[in-house]
């Protein structure tokens, strides 16, 4: 079954709160999906170069050693954090490298996301007990998307929770389930995409990646997806200063979409929106079968396909 | 007129006390606040009641309604009136995907849009919707009328029996073996009828009829045989 939500400020004011609104959301769908659950939050931007969110199953690792290794190798660990048994490191240094380094030095830690600005965090168990082990309600950000989870294409397990990312930045939620991924996974490896999991949504995200690799704009990307991936699926998709939602022509997997002046909302279901402030004056709707939603941060505009 | 706030009360104990005929004999008109979007509100209603949803409801509301008179000041997720016999189900907003599905009697009106499979399977609802309904809409309708005052999606009427639709603006596309038919005056009356029942004002020569061909493989008497 599985739920997904998704949240989008518009409004730069509501930053500081924007896991105090969304957790609420993510919890609400816990009937859809509770066995798993993750997240996605977007801010605490870094330029400089690359921001990474490592996780290891070692609740005890010693990240401080891993932190002054980078440093030592790079010279360049502008700073970092751990929460739970997940670190947050901002380098000044090239994605590539960093990413080559770790697995050759540190092949037992996960790296859960790497870009400027995303952090994802997930686990197994109910999505209040992934929201407190790694306090979402406490973050800030301009938006954020997750997922409660209720298997059915692969494991319950960390690796197969969503979020998916394959890019810098990019990451998305399924509800739903592809048919053709085996076959689009092997073409998307012979393109250099690579894959943690046997999982179909990651395949969903590395097809993203892929397309906006060439040059596509995410709205784009999302079109040719509609013509590629076969199967069941409503996504909703972040990248560093995007949002974007989209069903297949079928449309049996459900969504709703809020919107005010302040914010972008969007979930599986409303009751997952109640709680939002001003959701009653909202305009609130069915997004429709086939057609691309995208809002972006240059005057949060709509494309819509 | 009762008032029940479902954001401190059980949802639960509101469906029972619908139930309750004794206590509906001297409580027939319900407000319900609140709803938040929840599942299964007023469900299977068998009395002639009268009932006001306040906001957005979930899935499956007003399902399986007999005689109940139940209206959703907002919009309602999916199979909203899935199984209705009678009575009547009002929405103010958009209604989800199914909505009216396998319905045997009574009225479903949305002055909204109505998403994807309204009316799928449709066994003599009737059905008005103001805006535009999604794909698939009135699969297998088996008896009954599906009027919309907007447009409607792809596959129209696929593989339909005996479902009379309506619809004044474009159709994306017809489904197997649905067609257009001519307008007689028996459907103009038919169609008169149920906008004056929506309170919708629209002149129902504008309106194009659409039905079965009657071509499938169980429309041949020739395949009587094979049972």
């Amino acid at each position: 079954m599985c739920g997904i939500v998704g949240l989008y400020l518009k409004n730069p004011v509501l930053e500081s709160r924007l896991g105090e609104l969304f957790e609420p959301m993510l919890i609400a769908m816990t009937d859809r999906g509770p066995d798993s659950a993750g997240f996605a939050v977007y801010g605490d931007e870094y330029d400089a170069g690359v921001k990474l969110t490592l996780q290891s199953d070692d609740a005890h690792y010693d990240w401080q050693t891993l932190a002054d290794k980078l440093n030592d190798a790079f010279g360049s660990l502008d700073s970092w954090f751990q929460n739970a048994n997940v670190a947050v490191l901002k380098l000044a240094s090239e994605e590539n490298k960093v990413l080559s380094w770790l697995v050759e030095n540190a092949p037992d830690v996960r790296v859960m996301s790497a870009g400027q600005s995303i952090e994802i965090l997930k686990g197994v168990g109910l999505p209040t007990e992934v929201a407190e082990r790694y306090k979402l309600k406490n973050m800030r950000g301009s938006h954020a998307i997750g997922h409660t989870r209720m298997a059915t294409e692969s494991a319950v397990t960390l690796q197969g929770s969503h979020p998916f990312s394959t890019g810098m930045d990019l990451c998305l939620v399924h509800n739903g389930s592809l048919s053709n991924h085996n076959r689009l996974r092997d073409k998307l490896k012979r393109q250099g995409i690579s894959f943690q999991t046997d999982n179909d949504s990651e395949v969903a995200a590395g097809y993203l990646t892929w397309r906006m690799a060439k040059g596509e704009s995410l709205n784009q990307a999302l079109k040719s997806a509609l013509k590629d991936l076969d199967g069941f699926f409503t996504f909703t998709i972040g990248t560093r200063d995007g949002f974007a939602v989209v069903r297949d022509p079928i449309s049996c997997k459900p969504a709703v979409i809020a919107e005010t002046d302040d914010y972008v909302a969007m979930a599986s279901e409303y009751r997952a929106l109640a709680d939002l402030p001003g959701i009653k004056e909202a305009k609130v709707w069915e997004p429709e079968p086939a057609k691309v939603y995208v809002w972006e941060r240059d005057g949060a505009k709509v494309e819509a396909a | 007129m009762k008032t029940y706030d479902l954001s401190n009360n059980s949802l639960r104990e509101l469906n029972q006390a619908l139930h309750d005929s004794v206590l509906l004999a001297s409580e027939p008109e319900w407000r319900i606040t609140n709803p938040n979007g929840a599942h299964n509100i007023a469900c299977g209603l068998n009395d002639d009641v009268s009932v006001d949803i306040d906001g957005h409801a979930g899935y499956y509301c007003a399902g399986m309604n007999q005689k109940a008179s139940i209206t959703v000041h907002g919009n309602v997720g999916v199979g909203v009136a899935e199984n209705m016999m009678s009575g009547l189900v009002h929405v103010k907003g958009d209604a989800s995907q199914s909505a009216g599905a396998t319905a045997q009697g009574g009225l479903l009106i949305v002055e909204g849009n109505a998403s994807a499979r309204c009316g799928i399977s449709m066994k003599g609802v009737d059905i008005v919707v103001k805006g535009n309904i999604g794909p698939m809409s009135a699969f297998m309708g088996q008896s009954g009328c599906l009027v919309v005052c907007g447009d409607a999606g792809e596959a129209l009427g696929d593989s339909l029996y005996e479902a009379h639709i309506y619809v004044k603006g474009e159709v994306t596309s017809l489904g197997a073996d649905c067609v257009e038919k001519e307008m007689r005056q028996e459907h103009l009356d038919e169609l008169s009828d149920l906008l004056k029942r929506a309170d919708i004002d629209t002149d129902p020569s504008a309106f194009k009829r659409y039905g079965s061909a009657r071509q499938l493989y169980n429309f041949k008497v020739d395949n009587a045989s094979a049972y």
